[in-house]
């Protein structure tokens, strides 16, 4: 089984916080790692290599400093890593994100492809559906289990708003995970020496094939126009006094502002 | 790069390199530059004191690259989802923004429907569709990727609205990003606001970004359609007029075929995990009730209120209740009347996928938790003294 994994270097929004002044991030010393859902996206790759053999590829696109990213999902135990990197990709769109790994993907070969749900920097979601649909295989998306997976085929279970849904589908297939799925191992002794020793193959938009019509920001639809601080709670109200008379205050702004 | 620094005015405060989260900016020989890993995420100029880092706009490269013919594209639609048959609460919210940006560019609001019948898409009318393209072949009753983007897509391509907006819901969130993809458009992830620029045409879509700390506003100005997911709750729904009449346009669904199969679709069983995504009011329980058995104290105070049960990570990690129950980061956005946060002290993974609710009481011990920075109401002290007190006295207001 080829199994491809994409992830993504993200800031570490676990160290942000807000200016409470300016309601801004103060960002000073944040590091970087892999965006928390790919590590459940690199897990299944492994689980699906040990039950069935086969080969787990790390991928990502990003700045040479994402080989960080690449040689973590190494330690965890991945097989080898491709980084796409170049200056043609800068300023990508979740569109041109999508059509530049579906190219590295197209050449690398793929019978799995496993994304996380979401980055938590951009929070979008798109990438992935997005991968497949370049790719021109099925996808299914926010994967809480995997019920069985074969030759040419795999069920998985797909979280919904009001339970989940059994789906069956043929590989080749992308499939983007939800943290339920499984617990990410923590790197291996092993897989630390392997991951400082090993070669990350870098990828330049000539190796994959691509349009460059099609890459970074001439590729992407889409533009931020502006970034803005989002409007402050306003006016929090501290309720105090014994228990009942804190409930009891509750209950009367409640009614106050009628929503009881 | 359509970001760049003056150099007359930068001072090399290096106060851009560290707000950078991709480590795009440096400062060499007293003056900042920005590499190529830029990301167009505009901190540094956010940061900058001496408004030294500018936008600035190719506008030549945008009017040459104006894709195809953006003029054809007239009206908006709205992609209205159904579980059961039965049109979700997302889609009436919609139709109410819907009508709003059409109204403004005079101009017909549709709405797509697959795998319902005529009374659901009658209900679309009186909620303000002028038209409804509905599709009521049982196929499409269940939700199935291939499908869903073959048939929009096929629509879109015929019809060529200017703006398309569909639910960030798992359906929508999973097979618009493909339909776009297949139409090599623009699409914009769970907007919470919408607004017109009239001279364009172009659609102004606002949405948090990294973990709604940030807004930003994304514009897709050259191509067509215009695509957009929206969070659930944050529209408000438009007039429902009942003899309001329009068009319902029977779509075949002819040729459609597909790789993934649904096989069997699972309920969640417990009446209390009702979908946190369109609950009026959620009472959220974290580490600081202790055990799973606290989930008991809560669940009596949200069928008093008629509310769901939300979870921070702690207590979902910690085994005491399903990842369904998830809010935050890892888990789901909700942005519900009244959001009740028991023994959760506010981490900011929580607090991004609850601060948009209308009203937020926090009880919680310690007076210093961060949750009390965002709460409307907040109560220092014993979740399991004030919650149960509280669950009584509402029975008495309410004459349970």
């Amino acid at each position: 089984m080829r199994i491809i994994v994409c992830i993504k270097q993200v800031p570490d929004t676990a160290e942000v916080r807000i200016n409470p002044e300016t309601n801004t991030l103060i960002r000073e010393g944040l590091h970087s790692i892999i965006n928390p859902f790919d590590l459940h996206a690199i897990e299944a790759g492994l689980e699906i290599r040990e039950k069935v053999g086969g080969k787990v590829t790390a991928l990502t696109m990003g700045p040479p400093q994402a080989e960080d990213a690449l040689r973590e999902a190494i330690s965890m135990g991945a097989d080898e890593a491709v980084l796409l990197t170049d200056k043609a990709f800068a300023g990508s769109d979740t569109l041109a994100t999508s059509y530049a790994l579906a190219r590295a993907i197209e050449r690398l070969g793929a019978d799995i492809v496993f994304c996380g749900r979401q980055a938590i920097d951009g929070d979008t979601a798109q990438v992935g559906p997005g991968i497949a649909e370049f790719l021109g295989i099925p996808h299914i998306a926010c994967v809480r289990k995997i019920e069985e997976v074969k030759e040419g085929l795999i069920r998985v279970q797909r979280l919904m708003d009001d339970g989940y849904d059994v789906v069956e589908s043929s590989l080749p297939i992308l499939l983007t995970v939800v943290k339920e799925l499984n617990v990410p191992r923590p790197p291996s002794l092993r897989g630390k020496i392997a991951a400082k020793e090993a070669l990350i193959k870098r990828m330049t938009p000539a190796d994959i094939g691509a349009n460059e019509e099609e890459l970074g920001l001439k590729g992407s639809p889409t533009q931020v126009k502006n970034i803005f601080a989002p409007k402050a709670r306003s006016g929090r109200m501290m309720l105090e006094g014994t228990p009942e008379e804190e409930v009891n205050a509750l209950i009367e702004e409640l009614r106050r502002i009628k929503c009881l | 790069m359509p970001v760049i620094v003056r150099a007359e005015r930068c001072t090399g405060c290096k106060v851009c390199v560290s707000s950078c989260p991709y480590d795009a900016m440096s400062v060499a020989t007293g003056v900042a530059s920005i590499n190529e890993y830029c990301q167009l995420c505009m901190a540094c100029i956010e940061v900058c004191p001496e408004g030294a880092i500018v936008e600035i706009m190719e506008e030549t490269d945008m009017e040459t690259r104006r894709h195809g013919d953006t003029e054809s594209y007239r009206g908006i639609w709205v992609f209205a989802e159904q579980r059961d048959g039965k049109v979700a609460g997302v889609s009436y919210e919609l139709l109410g923004a819907g009508r709003r940006l059409s109204d403004e560019l005079k101009v017909e609001l549709g709405a797509v429907l697959f795998g319902a019948d005529g009374d659901e898409a009658n209900e679309l009318i009186r909620w303000g569709a002028d038209k409804v393209y509905l599709c009521n072949d049982p196929a499409l009753m269940k939700f199935n990727e291939d499908t869903y983007s073959e048939l929009l897509s096929r629509l879109i391509k015929k019809h060529k609205p200017e703006i398309v907006l569909a639910g960030a819901t798992p359906i929508g969130r999973s097979f618009i990003p493909r339909v776009a993809a297949r139409l090599r458009t623009g699409l914009t992830a769970d907007c919470t606001s919408l607004e017109i620029d009239k001279e364009t045409r172009n659609l102004l879509q606002i949405r948090p970004a990294f973990g709604g700390n940030i807004m930003a506003t994304v514009l897709c100005p050259r191509h067509r359609p215009q695509m957009a997911t929206v969070r659930p709750r944050v529209m408000k729904k438009g007039g429902y007029v009942a003899g309001r009449s329009g068009e319902i346009i029977h779509i075949e669904a002819g040729g459609l075929t597909s790789r993934t199969r649904v096989i069997d679709t699972i309920k969640d069983v417990s009446a209390l995990t009702m979908n946190l995504h369109e609950a009026d009011v959620i009472v959220s329980g974290g580490r600081g009730l202790g055990d799973a058995k606290g989930f008991r104290v809560l669940e009596e105070l949200a069928r008093v209120m008629g509310g769901a049960i939300g979870a921070s990570r702690a207590a979902v990690d910690a085994g005491w209740i399903s990842y369904s129950h998830q809010v935050g980061q890892t888990g789901k956005t909700v942005s519900p009347k009244i959001y009740i946060a028991c023994g959760i002290s506010g981490a900011i993974q929580h607090l991004v996928g609850m601060q948009s609710s209308d009203i937020i009481i926090a009880i919680n011990k310690n007076p210093e938790a961060p949750i009390f920075n965002v709460a409307t109401y907040g109560i220092v002290g014993d979740l399991y003294e004030i919650v149960p007190l509280l669950t009584k006295k509402i029975k008495e207001v309410k004459g349970l």
